[in-house]
C-alpha cells in the first residue's frame, strides 16, 4: 500500500461494477443518467440492463424526481452525474420529492472533490456532503477507494433509504480487499499503534495521504491512529468517542469544504459527548480551480505534508 | 365509458358538496388556496367518483391507477374528494392545516400514507408521474391498462422542470401517462398572460410529442370522455388542457386572482356555502 507502484482504480469505477452487480442481483434496480453514462461508469449497468436504463438528457431536476417516482412503483432507483450537478443543481428535488417523499432513491455523484482537476472548479464539488448529510432520511457514503465503492453501492440497495455515494473522478490507491470488512455505519480504524496520542479520522480517496503520514509519523516516533470514515451520516459515535477518549486529539481529513462537511460531523458529535481538541484538513472556503490532482490537492493544503503538519500542530494543543 | 342522467346528476351533486366542505375546512384553517380548489372540483370528481381505478378501503391495492398532484397547495379539493369517497371521515376536513392532523397545509405522505406523493414546491409533479409511468411500462410494456394521472396548475409550467419531463414522456412514448393542466390563468402575482405568457400552450406539448385535448373543466361530460379519449391514444402522452374559471361556484370569487392564494373570512365563506348550497339562487337551500 504503500509502494510508489500501489494498484491504482477510480472509485468511479467501483461504483459501476457494484451497480451492474446490484442489477444482477435484483431485478427492480433501475438507472438513470443524465448524459453522463460513461463518465459515471454507469454504462457497465447500462449496457447490460438497456430496458433497465433511462437516458434522461442533461436534466437533472428531472432526474431526481422520475426517480421518486419509479421508487414509488417499487424500483430502487440509481441516479448518476457529476455530484456538482447531482446533489448539487438538484438538491431541491431531492429534498422534497425523495427525502420528504420518503423514496429510496441512491444518488451516485461522481468528479467530488478538487482532483477532478482540469476541467476547474466548476466542476469541482466540495460542497456535497454538507448538502446531503443535513437531509433527514438520507444515508452519506464517502467510499476509500474502487472495492469499497463497489461495497457501498451493493449495500445501498437494501437500504430503503435514500442514500448518496460520493465518488472520485482520478485513479487512486486500492487500500482495501475483498475481505476488509464494510457496514454502512461502522467506522474501521486502518492504522493502529500502541500508544496513539492523535487520531486522524479521514475520507475518501485522501485516506491513504492519512496513511502516508501516519507511517512518516511513526518513523519520526509519533504515534497515531488512523480512521476510515466512509459512512458521514449515520455517523459512528460510538467509534469516535471511543477514539477520541483513547487519543485526546483529532485531525480530520476530507476533500470537501472544511464547513459543513465530514470534519463538522465529527465535531458536533465530539463536542456533544467528549470535546477534544481538533484539526480540520479540507478546503477552507474557496472555489477550486484548474490543474493536475496532486498541484490542487497541495495548493488546498490536503497533502500528506499538510496533514503532518497538522498531527504537529495539534500535539503542541 | 358513457355517463348516464342518472349519474350526471349525482356527480353535479358530489361537486357541489366538494366545494362546499372545502369552503368549511378553509374557515376553519383560517389560511390556504380558494380558487384553484374550487376551479378542480368538477374534475376531482369525475376523477374519484367515475375515472380512476382505487378502492378507498384498500389504498395500497398494488393494481390501482397513480394520481399526482404536482401543484399541492390546491389540496383542500384532494382532501375533501378523498373524504367524499371514503377515504376518511368528511369530519376529518375540519383539521386542515392544524397541528397535528393528517391533512397538512401541503399534501405529506408522513401523515396521510394514502397519498401517492407529498407535494407542494411546484414543478416537480410531472416528473414524477413519468417516473411511475415509466416504472408501469418497465414492467408491463405496452399493453398496460394502468393510468398514471398528473394534475398540474398553468403558473407552475412556468418551471423549467415541466418541460424536462414533458420532454422525456414524449421521447419514452408514454402513452400510460395522463396530464390535466388546470388553465384557470391565474398565480399568485397575477393574471398568467402578465406574470409569465404560455400560450400557445397546446403546441408547447405537441411540440414535445403530446397528443392534445382541450376541453371546458366544468361540463362533467366532456371532462369524462376526455378521459376515456386518452386510452384510445397509442404512442404518445396525453395533456388535458382544461379551461377553468379560478374560483369556479361562488360568484364573488370568480377570476380574481386575488383568491389565489387567501382562504375566505367567516361572512365571506357563509356567502360563498350559501352561493353553492342554492345553486347560485337557482334553488332554496335544505338551511334556509
Amino acid at each position: 500500500m504503500f509502494d510508489k507502484d500501489v494498484e491504482q482504480a477510480s472509485i468511479r469505477q467501483g461504483f459501476g461494477e457494484g451497480l451492474l452487480a446490484a442489477g444482477e442481483k435484483n431485478p427492480q434496480v433501475v438507472g438513470l443518467c443524465a448524459d453522463l453514462t460513461e463518465s459515471t461508469k454507469m454504462n457497465l449497468f447500462s449496457e447490460k440492463f438497456p430496458n433497465r436504463f433511462i437516458q434522461m438528457g442533461v436534466a437533472e431536476q428531472n432526474m431526481a424526481s422520475v426517480a421518486s417516482g419509479l421508487a414509488a412503483m417499487g424500483k430502487i432507483p440509481f441516479i448518476s452525474s457529476y455530484a456538482m450537478f447531482s446533489p448539487g443543481r438538484n438538491w431541491e428535488q431531492i429534498r422534497t420529492t425523495i427525502c420528504y417523499n420518503d423514496r429510496p432513491v441512491k444518488i451516485a455523484g461522481s468528479h467530488a472533490g478538487v482532483s477532478v482537476g482540469p476541467d476547474g472548479g466548476t466542476h469541482q464539488a466540495i460542497e456535497d456532503i454538507a448538502l446531503t448529510r443535513v437531509l433527514p432520511r438520507m444515508i452519506v457514503l464517502s467510499p476509500c477507494d474502487a472495492i469499497e465503492a463497489k461495497k457501498a453501492t451493493l449495500a445501498s440497495v437494501d437500504t430503503g433509504t435514500p442514500v448518496y455515494i460520493r465518488l472520485a473522478r482520478e485513479k487512486t490507491p486500492v487500500m482495501t480487499t475483498e475481505l476488509t470488512p464494510f457496514e454502512i455505519g461502522k467506522a474501521q480504524i486502518y492504522w493502529q499503534s500502541a500508544k496513539p496520542q492523535v487520531g486522524i479520522v479521514a475520507t475518501g480517496a485522501l485516506l491513504h495521504r492519512a496513511l502516508l503520514a501516519a507511517k512518516e509519523l511513526e518513523e519520526k516516533g509519533i504515534e497515531v491512529e488512523v480512521m476510515n470514515l466512509s459512512t458521514i451520516k449515520p455517523l459512528d459515535e460510538k467509534a469516535l468517542i471511543e477514539l477520541a477518549k483513547k487519543v485526546g486529539k483529532i485531525v480530520t481529513v476530507e476533500e470537501h469544504q472544511i464547513r459543513g462537511g465530514m470534519g463538522s460531523a465529527v465535531a458536533e458529535c465530539l463536542a456533544k459527548n467528549f470535546p477534544v481538541p481538533m484539526e480540520f484538513i479540507g478546503v477552507d472556503d474557496l472555489f477550486g480551480q484548474s490543474g493536475t490532482p496532486d498541484e490542487l490537492i497541495e495548493h488546498y493544503g490536503m497533502d500528506t505534508k499538510s496533514i503532518i503538519k497538522a498531527v504537529n500542530k495539534i500535539l503542541k494543543r | 365509458m358513457d355517463i348516464t342522467d342518472e349519474k350526471l346528476i349525482k356527480l353535479k351533486e358530489k361537486a357541489n358538496n366538494i366545494r362546499i366542505s372545502l369552503i368549511e375546512a378553509l374557515i376553519t384553517a383560517g389560511s390556504g388556496h380558494t380558487a384553484g380548489p374550487l376551479d378542480m372540483a368538477d374534475i376531482f370528481t369525475v376523477l374519484f367518483f367515475h375515472t380512476l381505478r382505487h378502492n378507498p378501503q384498500k389504498p395500497e391495492w398494488p393494481e390501482r391507477d397513480r394520481l399526482v398532484l404536482s401543484n399541492g397547495h390546491i389540496c383542500p379539493v384532494l382532501y375533501s374528494t378523498m373524504a367524499y369517497a371514503g377515504y376518511f371521515p368528511v369530519e376529518e376536513l375540519k383539521t386542515l392545516r392544524k397541528f397535528g392532523s393528517r391533512l397538512q397545509g401541503h399534501p405529506h405522505r408522513d401523515f396521510l400514507p394514502m397519498l401517492e406523493s407529498s407535494s407542494g414546491p411546484l414543478g416537480s409533479g410531472l416528473s414524477q408521474a413519468v417516473g411511475m409511468a415509466l416504472a408501469d411500462k418497465i414492467d408491463h410494456g405496452l399493453t398496460s391498462e394502468r393510468r398514471i394521472y398528473a394534475l398540474l396548475s398553468d403558473g407552475e409550467l412556468e418551471c423549467g422542470q415541466t418541460w424536462e419531463a414533458a420532454m422525456l414522456a414524449g421521447k419514452e412514448k408514454l402513452q400510460n401517462l395522463v396530464v390535466v393542466v388546470d388553465r384557470n390563468n391565474i398565480q399568485i402575482d397575477g393574471y398568467t398572460e402578465n406574470v409569465m405568457p404560455l400560450e400557445s400552450l397546446s403546441d408547447k406539448w405537441r411540440a414535445w410529442n403530446w397528443h392534445v385535448i382541450e376541453i371546458d373543466g366544468h361540463n362533467i361530460e366532456e371532462i369524462a370522455d376526455a378521459f376515456e379519449a386518452a386510452k384510445a391514444i397509442f404512442g404518445k402522452p396525453t395533456v388535458i388542457i382544461a379551461h377553468t374559471i379560478a374560483g369556479c361556484g361562488v360568484p364573488e370569487f370568480e377570476r380574481d386572482y386575488r383568491w389565489h392564494g387567501k382562504p375566505p373570512n367567516k361572512e365571506e365563506g357563509e356567502v360563498a356555502i350559501k352561493e353553492l348550497r342554492t345553486l347560485g339562487g337557482k334553488i332554496r337551500s335544505e338551511h334556509q
